[in-house]
Formats: structure tokens, sequence, C-alpha cells
């Protein structure tokens, strides 16, 4: 177990900035997930804590002892490729023990480990085969167990479940997840998806151009986003945004001035055209232009004069007309300025005026 | 496309480059072995049957024998020469820097000169008397040596010269070897904790091996074959000691006129470079390892 630390940390790839100043504390025994879009710096951010690429300036700390110039293979970093960077010429067996024979690990305690890590991971009828003849999820695994085995502080994950299928990756985020609680080790992850970043996280960190745009718990992150990029990154489908001067009817109470609003899909609620809103809501009419049934969630595309939102309905699928009203309560409504960031301590409240074209 | 029957059409395909190969390779083989078995001088219309008696005459010849012993020689120098010395080379080389890539070029040209300009180019440089390499030498307190004109010194000096012409090349396809290994492989090595060693030996090494296996029979086939630089710097000489087999069968074939005597040692060059080529395939495709 370990916490790492970023201080102040930069980095310029051939005089190009990708990560401005980033500070982060990753605690020890969390599994932490760095998501963003590609390009977002947060590879770059992981291969640093790894060692395998120095920052331009700043500290690197594991459990408080600065690493800037230690190099990886000291750090006690175990790392997990994309593309598993097994060592093709060698077998399963001597893949995992590569890193222990390198460190001078004697013979008999090199088998013992070994065994143990093939039994966790169900690799022992594989232990004599090359990476070449084994299937993308046992090579996962062996990736998994050479890692493993080191007994690492931390493990470093750069998007590991993505060359795998769609069945395959559900049930390796469970094994990781497990895999995690018995270590205890400190996770760090990485991924462009934010499911995989929401279902197996503890602490979710979203980056952004090189930038943290948020750290916190996962529905932390999705009750209470930090601003407009983390609002939209997280959950499918997105958070819905709406210019708050082409909803004329809306109005705010306390300090800031709203540029944006935005309401989660599932939080509002599909009435048809002709029904009365409730008054203690956001209403927004419009016409739906698709509608996805995926058995228990509904998804509805609705085109108003504000434009597209997405709206969830639960169970029951909305049986109206194409013509349709969504409505959102007050307290459901998260504003925006204009830089994208929260305003917290606005409220909603109801204009009295008369409703514009479409919107009530 | 008139109709050929569907079980046909794979030959009818291939057909074109068939009659070329059969034109060009297996006609003139054939030829070669039918020669081999005759006493002819090129100019007239009779061929006398001998049977085994040129490859008789040829194994007996003291001549013959020690035109081996220099091929075999000649070619184990210079494939160890010139891919042992590629490879180190292309290790220090395969970097990004315009000095790095100005070294590249400049080892890489000798490739591109024709062997012709290399071979005078080179009989000048290992001049006894007004060579520049005695001068060299002489500045370090060596000397003079006799280079070519020494039975003792003359294929060495072939086979600098072989090394030097082929060194450029070996080590670009070298460099481009050691480009195609995935970095994250050396990473993973990084964070095992592999010594530089430890990761040439078992790591590098390995993922080299279809590059290395590639050079060494193009190198062993190149050098088995070697002509012009003997045609031109040595003729054979001094007292055959540059005499290989190539020289050998054109000195049979183009000066003697025996044309018989000089298809027999062209049969068993094909059959020895058959053979190693053959043999290396063997030993090497079960130790070659290839990404995927």
């Amino acid at each position: 177990m370990a916490r790492i630390d970023l201080i102040d940390v930069v980095k310029q790839f051939k005089g190009e900035t990708v990560i401005p100043k980033l500070n982060l504390t990753i605690r020890e025994g969390s599994f932490t997930v760095l998501v963003g879009p590609s390009g977002c710096g947060k590879t770059t951010t992981l291969r640093m804590i790894a060692g395998l690429e120095r920052q331009t300036s700043g500290d690197i700390l594991i459990d408080g002892a600065c690493v800037n110039d230690v190099e990886p293979g000291k750090r006690d970093v175990a790392m997990v490729f994309q593309n598993y960077a097994l060592y093709p010429n060698m077998t399963v067996r001597e893949n995992i023990e590569f890193g222990l024979k390198n460190r001078g690990v004697p013979r008999r305690e090199r088998e013992r480990l070994v065994r143990d890590i093939c039994e966790i991971v169900d690799l022992t009828p594989y232990l004599d085969k090359k990476p070449q003849s084994l299937s993308g999820g046992q090579r996962q695994r062996v990736a998994l167990a050479r890692a493993m085995v080191k007994h690492p502080k931390v493990f470093i994950l750069d998007e590991p479940l993505s060359n795998l299928d769609a069945k395959l990756r559900v049930h390796m985020r469970t094994e990781l997840i497990e895999l995690h609680r018995r270590l205890g080790a400190t996770f760090v992850y990485v991924t462009h998806d934010q499911t995989e970043a929401m279902s197996m996280g503890d602490r979710i960190v979203v980056m952004h151009r090189g930038e943290i745009m948020q750290a916190a718990a996962p529905m932390e992150l999705y009750d209470d986003p930090d601003n407009l990029f983390t609002a939209r990154f997280i959950g499918t489908p997105p958070m819905n945004v709406l210019p708050m001067n082409l909803l004329p009817n809306l109005g705010t109470e306390g300090e800031g001035r709203a540029e944006y609003v935005g309401f989660r899909p599932e939080h509002a609620r599909l009435l048809p055209g002709s029904a009365d809103p409730p008054s203690d809501g956001l209403a927004i009419a419009g016409s739906i232009i698709t509608r996805e049934s995926l058995g228990a969630e509904h998804v509805y595309q609705l085109r108003t004069t504000a434009g597209t939102c997405f709206v969830k309905q639960f169970l029951r699928p909305y049986a109206g007309g194409d013509f349709a009203t969504a409505v959102v309560p007050h307290d459901r409504l998260y504003f925006f300025d204009g830089e994208g960031r929260r305003l917290r301590n606005l409220r909603a409240a109801s204009r009295p005026e008369p409703a514009a074209a479409g919107v009530r | 496309m008139p109709m050929v029957p569907k079980r046909l059409k794979p030959y009818a395909m291939i057909a074109p480059a068939l009659a070329v190969f059969s034109l060009f390779y297996l006609y003139p083989i054939g030829y070669m072995i039918h020669l081999s078995f005759h006493e002819w001088n090129f100019i007239s219309p009779e061929k006398t049957y001998v049977g085994l008696g040129n490859y008789r005459e040829m194994l007996t010849d003291d001549v013959f024998l020690q035109v081996l012993r220099n091929s075999a020689l000649y070619t184990v120098m210079t494939v160890l020469l010139a891919t042992g010395t590629a490879l180190p080379l292309a290790l220090w080389l395969n970097r990004k820097s315009g000095f790095h890539a100005f070294v590249q070029g400049a080892i890489f040209s000798p490739h591109i000169i024709s062997l012709v300009s290399v071979s005078l180019l080179w009989s000048w440089l290992m001049d006894p008397e007004y060579g520049l390499l005695n001068g060299l030498l002489h500045w370090f307190g060596i000397g003079p040596l006799k280079w070519l004109n020494d039975p003792g010194t003359a294929l060495l000096s072939l086979v600098i010269v072989a090394v030097w012409k082929n060194l450029g090349y070996n080590t670009i396809v070298f460099i481009a070897g050691l480009q195609s290994i995935p970095p994250e492989l050396l990473e993973a090595a990084a964070l095992d904790r592999s010594k530089p060693w430890t990761t040439f030996r078992r790591i590098i090494l390995p993922m080299l091996s279809p590059t290395l296996f590639f050079l060494v029979i193009i190198n062993l086939i190149g050098s088995f074959q070697v002509f012009e630089t003997i045609a031109i710097m040595t003729q054979g000489g001094p007292v055959h000691s540059t005499n290989t087999l190539v020289y050998y069968i054109y000195e049979y074939g183009f000066r003697y006129f025996k044309i018989g005597h000089a298809s027999a040692a062209g049969v068993i060059l094909l059959v020895i470079v058959g053979t190693l080529t053959l043999g290396y395939f063997r030993l090497l495709s079960r130790r070659v390892h290839y990404y995927g």
C-alpha cells in the first residue's frame, strides 16, 4: 500500500505543454481511476508515476519519498499495459518469473510465488505455453499475474480491458475489483470509458487537456459535478445542458449569473403535450425524435426550441404522442456560468412571464 | 474472360512466372548439370561424355580444395564480422538525432557504390608502397603490410573490403528490426528491473532473431558468390590464396574454356549454398520469434 502525491507536475513534449500543472493525491489502498477523452494527459500522468516518462518539473512522491530520480524498476510499481506487453519469446512461467529473477529471488521461492499467483488467476494449465497461443483474456491474466507476483505497492493499469470483447470486459471488471480488495494495494487505473471508471473506481479523477476537472467518489461526481465538462462526461446519456437565454420562464435566485442549466435525463419526466405541467418544475415542450427501449429503461430524444435533450424513463415506457413536455423538478437543476463552472449557490425560480413559443 | 476450368485457373495464373523461372533458372541449372558430365571447349560442336570424370579431376585437385577452404574462410569471416559489428553499431545508432542520422547515412553509402569502384578504391588504399592504409599504420609505428600481395593477408584484406561494403546495409536492417520491437516490451522490462544486458539477451535479441536470420542468410549467400573484388584486386592470387569458388568457375569456364570442369564446380557451389540455406532454415526457424 502506498500513497502517491503529484506536486506541481508539469509535462512538456517538444515545447508543447501537455500537462500545465497537476496536483493530485492518490490515497493509499484506493482504486483511483483517471478518466478523460483521449489526449487529456491521463496516460502521461500514469507513465510519470511509473517512471517511464519524466516530468518536466514538479515532484512525484510515493509513500512520501520523492521518486523523481528513481528508475522504474525500483519504484515498487507494477504496470499492466494496454496490449499486455508480454515477452513473446518466453513462456507464461518465464514471463511471470522474469521480474523475480531480476530481483534475485531464489528458485524455490520463485516457484512457490508463481504457483500461488497462477492459481489465483487460473493460469496453471498454461504455464509452459507461449503468449501467442493464448486468448486475449488469458494474455490479460498473464499480464496481471506478472504484475501481481512482484507484490508491488502500486498497481498501474493502462486501459487494460480495452482489447477484450464486451462480455469478457464486464467479467474482468468484477475480477479486478475483487483483486483490488484482496491485494489491498493502491490501484491507479486509466480509461477513457466512463462506465468502466464509474463501476470500478472508489475515486475518479476526471481529466481534460492536462488538467483535473474534478476528483471525487463516483456518486459524488455524478450527483454534484464541479463543472460542465464533468457533468457531460459522466453518465449515459450525458447530462442535458441548455442555454439559459433560450429558457425565458426559468429564473434564478442567489449569487452569480447562470449561462447554462443542466439536468440528468432520468430526473426529467415526460408528459403528453396536452397535459398541464406542474408549476414547481422546468417544463420544456418538444417533439420526440427517437425512442430507445432497453427493457428496464427507455430513452427518448426530444427536440425543443432550447436544444435537443434526452429523457430517461424507468420501467414503464412513455405512452403519449410525439409532442411531449419534459418536466424537471427545480431542485434537480444544475447551473453553470459562462466558463462552465458550477454555480452551487443558485436556486431555480419560475418567472411569471408569458410562455414563449414551444416553451412553457 | 474466356472460360478456363476452375481447377486449372491457379496454374494458368502462375504460368507466366513459371515460364520465366523455368527459362532463366531451371533450364540453366539442368543444362549445367548436363554439362558437368561432359568435356566441352565452348566452341566445338562436339561434347564428349566423361561421366564423373570432371568431378574426380576436381576433387583430387589441390587447388580446388584450397578454393573450397578459401571460400569457407572468407564466408565465415565476412558473415561474422559484417553482422557482428553491425549489431552493436545499430544499437548505438538507433536514436533520433542529426548526428546519428548522419552516421547512418555515412556507413550506408558504400552499399550504393559499384563494387568495381570499391575494388579500385581499396586497391589504392591497400597499395603496399603508396597506399593510405600503410601510411596510417606507419603513424602508429606498425609496419608496412603487404596487404593483397602477401598470401597470408590477401584473403583477410578482401574480407575487410566486403565488411566495409556490407556493414551499412546490415546496420540499417538491424535498426529497422530494433524499431519494430514494441517499446512497451522494453518498458515492461524496465519495470521488471531488468539490467541492460539482460534486456538485450532475453528480449531484444530474441525479438531481433528474424532480422538476424535474414542477414546471416543474405550475407552467407553473397559471400559464397564473391567475384568482383577478386577479379579486380587479386585475380585469385597470390598463389591461389584468394581464389574462391565463383572465381575458380570463371577461370575454368572463360579463360581455360573447360566448360565441363567449370560446370562441375558450379554444381558443387549450388549444393553448398543450397545446403547452407536449407540447414539454416531448419536450425533457426525453431529459434526465431515473431511477435503477435
